[in-house]
């Protein structure tokens, strides 16, 4: 049996209560969200925080919301709603692809979006999405708040710049005209983690050349943006060729490792394959021509 | 220990708990409701599965403090007055069992996506369920039987049900 080593449990009322209560039980403790990361972890006690706060009933933090330049997205906001969400199926249609090869449906009714960016995993979705999207990360601590380009958030393989008293509230993505999002994952069964993913987002100019392009990758050791690959699109007719060369350059800059999913070789060839196909949903999606 | 007050199958239930209990283990060993499985205890198989505020999860995976406030129904649950949930009539009619590990989450996802969505197609169905696994790999039959409910969302009377056995031998 897989029992937790104790710890102190407290459920937040308000953002500002779920900072009190951090900064009451001090550095050892933890927020849970879904818990789909975090409990399991606690179950093998590779984690073990001293207290929990549990932020599960702040129903201010889940939320989809649609403004003029942007969509603010609650921290909260479980990988269902995300799913099911009408204004993000409109703007950001990777979130529907990745959101439904995240794990399964069950996991999927607890697992938040905000929960996924913290755990940082490297074979993790939502972070490449949010980074190709060039999304910015609200932090509130006891100080205020303070907003973070996903590059300044994400600082590595379980490893964010949140302080352990602060939490995440909000995630924002720019909205651009005439723009496509996809997202690729190979996985070895339905739910696991992937072998390798790829997404992409692609904004077009009014001459239908490529003014803006995000790639991101997970599992094969790419943290960043593939800013070579990027490069070769970016103010280009994405033609098949150029679309080809940036998927090259992609898997140019991965540093996949050998594991039981796959050897580096594959998941590097993979990390090619799944960036051409992106792209190429993307763009088609920025014109219209596909769903 | 920390106070919960957890409906569960309508029934206000209140105990105390240590935070680390997790909800399958509240089920089964605080409250002795062991219709409910406990599994792989790592959130891959689904056995565990019961439904919090109607959507299916993986009770491995909650804390028993985080149902606090909160409706848990389980396959205690679905049977009233001696009369069977459709979905568990499914099960019978299309032999949705064999050994019966994984039966009680198959049970609640497949009410859960009933109540959701009455006439799931067979991908729905699929995709609902692709989160549990039945190591007797009875899928075809869990799905017909999914499949069965959607088609009697009244289920059958005990007096339907003899008849529909008659029927069936006579056919047969």
């Amino acid at each position: 049996m897989q029992i937790s080593a104790p710890f102190d449990y407290a459920r937040a009322t308000s953002v500002d209560d779920a900072i009190a209560l951090l900064e009451k039980f001090g550095e050892e403790s933890r927020i849970i969200a879904g818990g789909h990361s975090l409990l399991p972890m606690m179950k093998l006690r590779l984690a073990r925080p001293e207290a929990l706060v549990d932020i599960n009933q702040l129903t201010e933090l889940s939320h989809v919301t649609e403004e003029p330049d942007r969509i603010r997205i609650g921290a909260m906001t479980r990988h269902v709603e995300l799913i099911a969400s009408p204004v993000l199926a409109r703007h950001f249609p990777i979130f529907g692809d990745a959101g439904r090869v995240i794990a399964d449906p069950l996991v999927r009714n607890r697992g938040t979006i905000g929960g996924s960016l913290c755990q940082a995993d490297p074979g993790e979705d939502l972070t490449a999405v949010c980074i190709v999207l060039d999304a910015t990360v609200v932090l509130r601590g006891p100080g205020g708040e303070r907003t973070l380009t996903m590059g300044d958030f994400h600082l590595g393989p379980y490893t964010t710049a949140a302080a352990h008293d602060e939490i995440l509230t909000e995630i924002r993505i720019p909205l651009r005209p005439r723009s496509g999002s996809a997202y690729e994952k190979v996985e070895r069964r339905v739910g696991d983690y992937a072998v390798a993913a790829a997404g992409a987002s692609v904004a077009l100019a009014e001459d239908g050349s490529v003014a803006e392009i995000g790639i991101g990758l997970a599992a094969v050791g790419l943290d960043e943006r593939p800013a070579a690959a990027e490069a070769v699109l970016r103010g280009q007719a994405p033609t098949p060729e150029r679309i080809a060369e940036a998927a090259k350059a992609t898997a140019a800059a991965t540093e996949p490792v050998d594991d039981l999913r796959g050897t580096a070789e594959y998941k590097r060839h993979l990390a090619e394959e799944l960036t051409k196909r992106v792209i190429a949903r993307a763009i088609a999606r920025a014109k219209g021509t596909q769903a | 220990m920390t106070h919960i007050s957890v409906t569960i199958n309508g029934q206000l239930v209140e105990r105390d708990v240590d935070p680390r209990v997790l909800l399958v283990h509240f089920l089964r060993d605080d409250l002795g409701m062991t219709g409910t499985h406990w599994g792989c205890d790592t959130t891959n198989c689904g056995v565990c599965s019961v439904l919090l505020d109607g959507q299916p999860v993986k009770s491995c995976t909650v804390l028993a403090v985080m149902a606090d406030g909160h409706e848990v129904r389980t396959v205690e649950g679905l049977e009233v007055d001696g009369v069977l949930d459709p979905i568990q009539q499914g099960f019978m009619e299309e032999h949705g069992l064999q050994c019966g590990f994984c039966t009680p989450g198959m049970l609640m996802t497949g009410r859960a996506l009933l109540d959701e969505n009455p006439h799931p197609t067979e991908h729905e169905i699929r995709e609902a369920i692709s989160g549990q696994i039945c190591r007797c790999t009875g899928y075809a039959t869990i799905v017909r039987s999914i499949q069965w409910a959607a088609d009697h969302p009244a289920g059958i009377t005990n007096g339907q049900a003899e008849q529909h056995a008659v029927k069936e031998e006579a056919s047969a």
